[in-house]
C-alpha cells in the first residue's frame, strides 16, 4: 500500500472529501468553518467542492448539537464541529440526554448517525476554558461512542468509520496534533471503531495510551530503552467500544500496565482501564496499574503552571520505573 | 452624570489608556512575550469607557474574552493586568487566568469569560442578589453580536424582565463575530429590537460616540436603580483588529477596516468635541498621551521584572481551604 506524508488536518480534510463524495447525506455544521476552512484548516478544499454542505452557524452550540440530532433522525449524516471541546458543555443536553438516548428510549426505532467533532487538549497557553480533555465524561454515557486518534493515518481511517457508523460518535482530536505529520495510505481504507493498535512491541510493560498520550509514550520509550526497559505501546484509538482483547494480550505478555492520557487523573479513562484490568487480568499482574495524567486542577494559563499540570515524558518514565521496580 | 471639564478629560484619558494598553498588548504578543492568544478592543473604547463611567465603584460588570477595555474602564490596575497577560505571579490571577480571564472582584468585575455569552446567566444572579439584598447597585453585562445568538441570552433577558432586575445588557455590536458578519448571523439588523420580545426598553446607540453611550447608559442605570428593571443597549461599533492577534482576516477587506478607522475612530471623535469646547489642545493631547505611555511603560517594567509563578502554585486556589 503506497503512502504519503500528511498532517492530521490534511488527513481529516481528505477523509471528509472522500466520504462527502460517496454519500450526499453527509454535511458539516459549525461556527466559522467556511472563511478559513476551519480554524485548524481541517476542512481545506471542502467549501469549494461542497459549498452547500459546509454550513456556518451563529454562535449557538445548543442548536448546533440539536441540529445534529434532528438532521440525523431525518435521513442526514451530520458532522458537527464543536470548535473547541470546551464548548461541548453548551450542547450537553442535546448530546447526553437526546442523541445518546433517542434510540434506546424509542425501543430501537431509529438510527442516529451523528459525529460530534471536538478539538481538545492543552499546551497552547489557552487557560482553563480552552484546554480541556473531556473524553471520560462521554465514555460514562451509554449510547455514545468515543474515538480519540493520535496519528494522521488513524485520523483518516477512524473518521471514516465514525461517519459511517449509525450511532452518535464523539470524536476528539488534540489541537497540538493537527499540524503533526505522518504516513497516510493512498487508497480508501477504514479503521473500524473498537480496534486498538500495538504500535511498538515490547516485553516489560504495556503503555496504554491514546491521543496526545501516544506521543508522550513514544518519547518515553526512548528514555526507557536507555534504562534497558522494553515498553510496549498500545494506542487504544477508540475508548468506547474498548478493544479489551488487545489490551489483555499485551498485559499477558508484559504483566505490567501504565495508562497515559492528558485528562486529569481523577475519574479519567485510566481509572476505567485500571478497573477492567484488575477485574479481568488480576492473576496476570506483577504490579499495580499506574495512571499518568494531568494533575487534578483546571488548566492554568502561565507556561510554568501549565507545564507542571500537564503530564510529561518524565511522568511516564517514573510510572514505568515504579511498576517495573527499577 | 456630570459633563464638566474634569469628567470629560478623565474620560478622554481613560480612552487613551485603553487604546495604548491594547496597542502595547498587541506589540508584546507579536514579540512572543505574551503567551496564548489575546483579543483586543481597539476602536471600541467609547463603549467600554462610556458605559463604565456611569457606574459606581460597587456596581457590577461582567466582561468577555475582549475585556481589557472594560477592566481598565472600571478602574483596574494596569500593572497587575499587564503582569497577568505576561503570565506572572504578580498578575491579577497569579498567572492562572491570562488575558481571557483577567478579573478584579474588588472593583466589581465578576469575571471575564472564555465562553461566549456565559456572562448573561451570571449577571442574572448578580441582579437577583442585588434585589434580595435591597441595595441600589446595578449590574452590567457586556457581550458581543455573536454572543447575542446564544440560548442563555434568551433565558437571562426574560428572567431579568419578569423580576425587574437591575441589569443593563450591553451588546457591543462590532459587526463581526470571529469570521462571521452580523448581517449573516443575526435575524435582525438592529439587535436592540430584540428587547421588545422581553418587554424591556432597547436603545440603539452610536457606540463610537462616547457622549451618546453615556446618555443611554445614564438612563438605563437610573431605571435600574429605581427598581424599574433591565435595559438592552446596543452599541454599534467596529472591531478594528483581527478577532485574535494573528487572525489572517480573510473574511473582510482592509478598506472596510480603514473606513471605520478613518471616519469613526471614537477617540478622534471625542477629541474633536473636546477641542471645540476648548478643553483640549494639541499640546495637552500630546501631554496626556505621554503621561499614559509612561504609566504603561511602568506597568510593562513591573510585569517583566515580576517572577513567573512557581510550578507548585498550580495546585492552589482550586478550593477554599478551611
Ligand atoms: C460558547 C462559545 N462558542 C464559541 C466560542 C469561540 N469564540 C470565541 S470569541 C467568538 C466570536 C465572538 O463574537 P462576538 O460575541 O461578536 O464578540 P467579539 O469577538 O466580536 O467581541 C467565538 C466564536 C467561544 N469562546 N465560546
Amino acid at each position: 500500500m503506497s503512502e504519503r506524508i500528511l498532517s492530521s488536518s490534511a488527513a481529516l480534510a481528505e477523509a471528509l472529501q472522500e466520504e462527502m463524495r460517496r454519500d450526499e447525506t453527509i454535511f458539516i455544521l459549525g461556527e466559522d468553518l467556511v472563511s478559513h476552512a476551519g480554524i485548524f484548516g481541517q476542512f481545506k478544499g471542502i467549501p469549494e467542492q461542497f459549498p452547500e454542505r459546509i454550513i456556518d452557524t451563529p454562535i449557538s452550540e445548543t442548536c448546533i448539537a440539536g441540529c445534529g440530532v434532528g438532521a440525523a433522525l431525518t435521513g442526514m449524516r451530520p458532522f458537527v464541529d464543536f470548535h473547541f471541546s470546551d464548548f461541548i458543555t453548551c450542547g450537553m443536553d442535546e448530546i447526553c440526554n437526546q442523541a445518546a438516548k433517542v434510540r434506546y428510549m424509542s425501543g430501537g426505532q431509529v438510527k442516529l448517525p451523528l459525529v460530534v467533532w471536538c478539538p481538545d487538549g492543552g499546551g497552547l497557553r489557552a487557560a482553563a476554558q480552552h484546554s480541556q480533555s473531556l473524553e471520560a465524561w462521554f465514555v460514562h454515557m451509554p449510547g455514545l461512542k468515543v474515538v480519540m486518534p493520535s496519528e494522521p493515518r488513524d485520523v483518516k481511517g477512524l473518521i471514516k468509520a465514525a461517519i459511517r457508523d449509525d450511532n452518535p460518535v464523539m470524536f476528539f482530536q488534540h489541537k497540538k496534533l493537527f499540524a503533526k505529520e505522518g504516513p497516510v495510505p493512498e487508497d480508501d481504507y477504514i479503521i473500524a471503531l473498537g480496534q486498538a493498535a500495538v504500535k511498538r512491541q515490547g516485553s516489560d510493560v504495556s503503555l496504554l495510551c491514546y491521543g496526545s498520550g501516544y506521543y508522550l509514550c513514544l518519547e518515553a520509550v526512548e528514555v526507557l530503552k536507555q534504562k534497558q526497559i522494553d515498553a510496549e505501546v498500545v494506542d487504544l484509538r477508540t475508548l468506547k467500544p474498548l478493544d479489551m482483547d488487545t489490551v489483555a494480550a499485551s498485559i499477558r505478555k508484559t504483566h505490567r500496565a501504565v495508562t497515559v492520557h492528558e485528562a486529569c487523573v481523577t475519574g479519567g479513562f485510566g481509572a476505567e482501564l485500571a478497573a477492567r484490568i484488575q477485574d479481568e487480568l488480576f492473576d496476570e499482574l506483577d504490579a499495580p496499574v499506574k495512571r499518568v495524567g494531568a494533575k487534578n486542577v483546571p488548566i492554568p494559563f502561565s507556561p510554568t503552571l501549565e507545564d507542571f499540570v500537564l503530564p510529561s515524558v518524565d511522568d511516564v518514565v517514573e510510572a514505568v520505573r515504579s511498576v517495573t521496580y527499577r | 452624570m456630570p459633563d464638566d471639564k474634569k469628567t470629560l478629560m478623565e474620560l478622554y484619558r481613560k480612552m487613551v489608556t485603553v487604546r495604548q494598553f491594547e496597542t502595547m498588548a498587541g506589540e508584546y504578543f507579536a514579540a512572543g512575550k505574551i503567551p496564548g492568544f489575546i483579543h483586543l478592543s481597539i476602536g471600541q473604547e467609547a463603549s467600554s469607557v462610556g458605559v463604565c463611567s456611569c457606574l459606581q465603584p460597587d456596581d457590577y460588570v461582567i466582561t468577555t474574552h475582549r475585556g481589557h477595555g472594560h477592566m481598565i474602564a472600571k478602574g483596574a490596575d494596569l500593572k497587575r493586568m499587564t503582569a497577568e497577560l505576561f503570565g506572572k505571579q504578580t498578575g491579577y490571577c497569579k498567572g492562572k487566568g491570562g488575558s481571557m480571564h483577567i478579573a478584579d472582584f474588588s472593583i466589581g468585575i465578576l469575571g471575564a469569560n472564555g465562553v461566549v455569552a456565559a456572562g448573561l446567566p451570571i449577571i442574572s444572579g448578580a441582579g437577583l442578589s442585588i434585589k434580595l439584598r435591597k441595595t441600589d447597585q446595578v449590574a452590567v453585562c457586556f457581550f458581543g453580536d455573536g454572543g447575542a445568538n446564544r440560548g442563555p441570552v434568551h433565558e437571562a433577558m426574560n428572567m431579568a424582565s419578569i423580576w425587574k432586575l437591575p441589569i443593563i445588557f450591553v451588546v457591543e455590536n462590532n459587526q463581526w463575530a470571529s469570521t462571521t458578519p452580523v448581517s449573516y448571523s443575526c435575524s435582525v439588523k438592529d439587535l436592540y429590537r430584540r428587547a421588545a420580545g422581553y418587554n424591556m426598553p432597547g436603545q440603539k446607540v452610536d457606540g463610537n460616540d462616547i457622549m451618546a453611550v453615556r446618555k443611554a447608559t445614564t438612563q438605563a442605570v437610573a431605571r435600574a436603580r429605581a427598581g424599574e428593571g433591565p435595559t438592552f443597549i446596543e452599541n454599534k461599533t467596529y472591531r478594528i483588529k483581527g478577532h485574535f492577534e494573528g487572525d489572517p482576516q480573510k473574511y473582510r477587506t482592509p478598506e472596510e477596516v480603514k473606513k471605520w478607522q478613518e471616519q469613526k475612530d471614537p477617540i478622534e471623535r471625542f477629541s474633536r468635541l473636546l477641542f471645540k469646547k476648548k478643553y483640549l489642545s494639541r499640546k495637552l493631547a500630546d501631554q496626556i498621551q505621554a503621561e499614559v505611555a509612561a504609566e504603561l511603560k511602568a506597568a510593562v517594567a513591573f510585569a517583566q521584572d515580576s517572577p513567573l509563578p512557581e510550578p507548585e502554585e498550580a495546585l492552589t486556589d482550586v478550593y477554599v481551604e478551611s
